[in-house]
């Protein structure tokens, strides 16, 4: 059982992306995020989608998505170099001065903006990958009492060179 | 010029060559029905319910191996179809089912008789969709009639509202059609099918595995030929029964968890099994660490999610049986499968399929003396035990069809379903085999079958229980037959173990009932009734219900309890 993903080209239709996301509840196949959103033609949209499975049920949902009339293509991203960045936004509330100073400190450690500063709070605006985020999320859970978080799921996009540093998961087992 | 909406569907019907529609009213569909009102070359098809509606269609379909069209209003016209898609859905029957809608400023607002039923069966359809754009409905309506022929066959719901059938756009309806996201396999690989080949050449005990993909690829002649090229011999499913002859010494008979003993150990000792259009389900795996353990598995199907599903298999061939089959004729050698044959038959001769003969009329008796009466037609089944013993013992060739409901198991399926094969196919005889409890799950259709001149001979296996399920308390769950007897009333006794002499009447008095309707009925208790009950049905021109009076607590044997290996088969009471 691993972290896989998945790039799908789908018709910008009504009712798709329910299709797509009711396969993955109908036949228990266990989704860690989806996010979508159109591409260069107007009228495809192009999801991307994180499941964790093991090879046997991975090869299945390939072939179920692929059936799919709406869906265009598949592209398997699990063994390819990507980028993959995931959006969050981390609201630190009810902060004393010295919280500011952890929350800023924070911040620069895992080079994010502070993007929004209120007298007891402050807001984070993080680009980075899911795995970093996660990692953020529980650093701040930690360290903060009253926290307000919301993420946007990753998206990912084949890399031009393979050296380039934007691969994330996919060297590790 | 532009057209209306209701035009060019009626258009669109009529170039795809359509010639019976099965529809009911409602008000989203008048406007539909309107239209047909003034064409001659579609007959309608009025039913007496939704349900029975879409199996007649499905029935016509598997009958001529052509599309059945449904058209069903909004609302609960949609939801009463939702069994039948589902059905089709798993056999792969092709269908395309128009289903009316509330005008499009209305959808959204539970506006009277509005449902989401693309959503409702986007799980359950080959495709679905809404037309919310008078200019896409043509080519919306072209794309039904494609996707659900081609590739693995399916059903196809398209949603068309009202306000879409009564606007004008544009009158043009497409020769053909290009799907981007839709491309079903016409080819085979060559390579990968002859690596299966010489993996089915190099065996010893090599086995064929065929099952529902052949009567759909109408490719029985060839897998004939095939079986015959190679002495290869042949274990069925029940979606596959009859794509060879059963009477063939090739052929060994059903696998599965109500299959022959020798065809379920034949699949536990054979070392290849070539298998062809079956999705390897759990009815035919057992438990699926013991399926097949001594064997490579080739597996030959249309559609690529069916491989390695299941069972994960050695060799994986995605192609359309009929296509496969033609080329592997053009290697096929004869082997010798002698001493492997005669194994076979020791196997059959250990434990054959038998009922004892000792205590009056059998299903099996019944299931024979069909055979003998008709050498020609068409079966249908509905679900249950009558079902089962019908696909042990019903002797099947190129002149007989069979039809059945396997992947969805819908009760009711089968009297409306033998409806639409006798609509489509007047000239032939067409035989339904029913329970008591599934012959009234769709017995408003009664009606449907005198007032289109469609009789058929319906066979109701009476033994005053929903059978399939009672031999499951017969069996594990200590006699306690809860909600499974028919016969059952207020004042029966709590712990009810079995019929006895207090038992109240069974209700309905099939014969009356069939009589109500302007059908016959004939009641039958005993063996020698049984020839001329159904040489009596032949000759009336209208349904005859058979009502055969059989034991009450017979099971159906041999079986495998779910879950359990293939070979561990439960021979006797």
């Amino acid at each position: 059982m691993r972290n896989r993903w998945i790039a799908l080209y789908v018709e910008n239709q009504v009712g798709v992306l329910a299709k797509v996301s009711g396969l993955f509840s109908g036949k228990s196949y266990n989704l860690q995020s989806l996010t979508v959103g159109t591409t260069e033609h107007e009228d495809i949209s192009r999801m991307t989608i994180c499941v964790t499975s093991d090879d046997v049920t991975f090869e299945q949902i390939k072939k179920q998505l692929n059936r799919m009339v709406e869906v265009i293509k598949v592209i398997d991203l699990t063994n390819v170099p990507i980028h993959m960045k995931e959006i969050l936004f981390a609201k630190v509330k009810n902060c004393t001065t010295a919280d500011k100073v952890v929350a800023f400190q924070i911040a620069q450690a895992f080079d994010v903006d502070v993007v929004d500063y209120g007298e007891d709070s402050v807001l984070l605006e993080c680009k980075l990958t899911e795995r970093k985020n996660n990692e953020l999320i529980e650093l701040l859970r930690t360290s903060f009492k009253n926290i307000e978080v919301v993420r946007g799921g990753a998206v990912a996009i084949e890399s031009i060179s393979t050296s380039c540093a934007g691969r994330t998961e996919y060297k590790k087992k | 010029m532009d057209i209306t909406g209701r035009k060019l569907i009626v258009k669109a019907l009529m170039e795809e060559g359509v010639e019976t529609v099965f529809a009911y009213p409602g008000g989203m569909v008048t406007d539909i029905l309107d239209e047909l009102y003034k064409t001659d070359t579609i007959d309608l098809v009025l039913p007496r319910h939704e349900q029975g509606l879409i199996h007649e269609a499905e029935g016509y379909a598997k009958s001529t191996g052509g599309i059945g069209v449904c058209i069903v209003t909004s609302g609960p016209g949609a939801t009463n179809i939702i069994t039948g898609l589902a059905d089709a859905h798993y056999d792969s029957i092709p269908l395309v089912c128009i289903t009316g809608q509330v005008p499009l400023g209305l959808i959204g607002n539970d506006a009277f008789q509005e449902v989401d039923i693309v959503g409702m069966t986007r799980s359950i359809t080959k495709y679905g969709v809404t037309v919310r754009d008078r200019k896409e409905l043509g080519r919306t309506l072209k794309m039904a009639f494609h996707i659900a022929k081609t590739g693995r066959p399916g059903p196809v719901l398209i949603d068309i509202p009202k306000d879409i059938q009564t606007s004008s756009g544009p009158s043009e309806y497409p020769k053909s059609v290009s799907i981007r996201g839709y491309k079903p396999n016409e080819n085979v690989h060559i390579g990968q099918l002859k690596k299966g080949y010489k993996l089915l050449k190099s065996a010893k005990r090599p086995l064929f595995l065929i099952g529902g993909g052949i009567p759909i690829a109408h490719a029985e002649a060839l897998m004939l030929d095939l079986m015959e090229r190679t002495q290869v011999p042949v274990v069925t499913t029940i979606m596959g029964k009859g794509s060879v002859p059963t009477d063939h010494r090739l052929y060994i008979g059903n696998s599965g968890m109500h299959g022959k003993y020798a065809a379920n150990i034949a699949v536990s000792q054979c070392d290849v099994l070539f298998s062809i259009g079956t999705r390897f389900n759990d009815r035919i795996t057992g438990d699926l660490n013991e399926f097949a353990p001594r064997a490579k598995i080739v597996h030959v199907d249309v559609d690529t999610a069916s491989i390695s599903r299941n069972v994960v298999v050695d060799v994986p061939i995605v192609a359309d049986a009929k296509l496969a089959i033609e080329k592997l004729l053009e290697w096929a050698e004869p082997q010798n499968t002698d001493k492997w044959l005669a194994q076979i038959c020791e196997w059959d001769k250990e434990n054959p399929l038998e009922m004892r003969r000792d205590r009056g009329m059998t299903p099996q008796m019944i299931m024979e003396q069909i055979n003998e009466c008709f050498d020609s037609g068409i079966i249908l089944t509905d679900v249950g035990q009558h079902q089962m013993w019908a696909t042990q013992y019903i002797e099947l060739n190129q002149n007989k069809k069979f039809i059945t409901s396997g992947g969805l198991g819908t009760m009711g399926f089968g009297f409306p379903a033998a409806i639409g094969a006798k609509i489509a196919n007047p000239d032939k005889q067409v035989i339904c085999i029913s329970g008591d409890g599934g012959m009234q799950m769709n017995i408003q259709e009664m009606a449907t079958s005198i007032v289109q001149h469609a009789p058929v001979i319906v066979c109701v296996l009476n033994n005053y229980y929903l059978g399939m399920v009672r031999q499951m308390q017969q069996l594990w769950y200590g006699k306690r037959y809860e909600a499974t007897c028919l016969r059952r009333q207020k004042q029966c006794p709590r712990d009810c173990k079995g019929p006895g002499e207090k038992c109240p009447p069974y209700t309905p008095d099939f014969v009356k009932l069939a009589e109500s309707y302007g059908a016959k009925g004939i009641r039958v208790f005993k063996e020698e009734e049984i020839a001329p009950a159904f040489e009596a049905a032949k000759q009336h021109n209208v349904t005859t219900i058979i009502e055969f009076m059989i034991a009450t607590e017979d099971l159906v044997l041999p079986m495998v309890k779910g879950g359990n290996p293939m070979s561990e088969m439960i021979l006797s009471k």
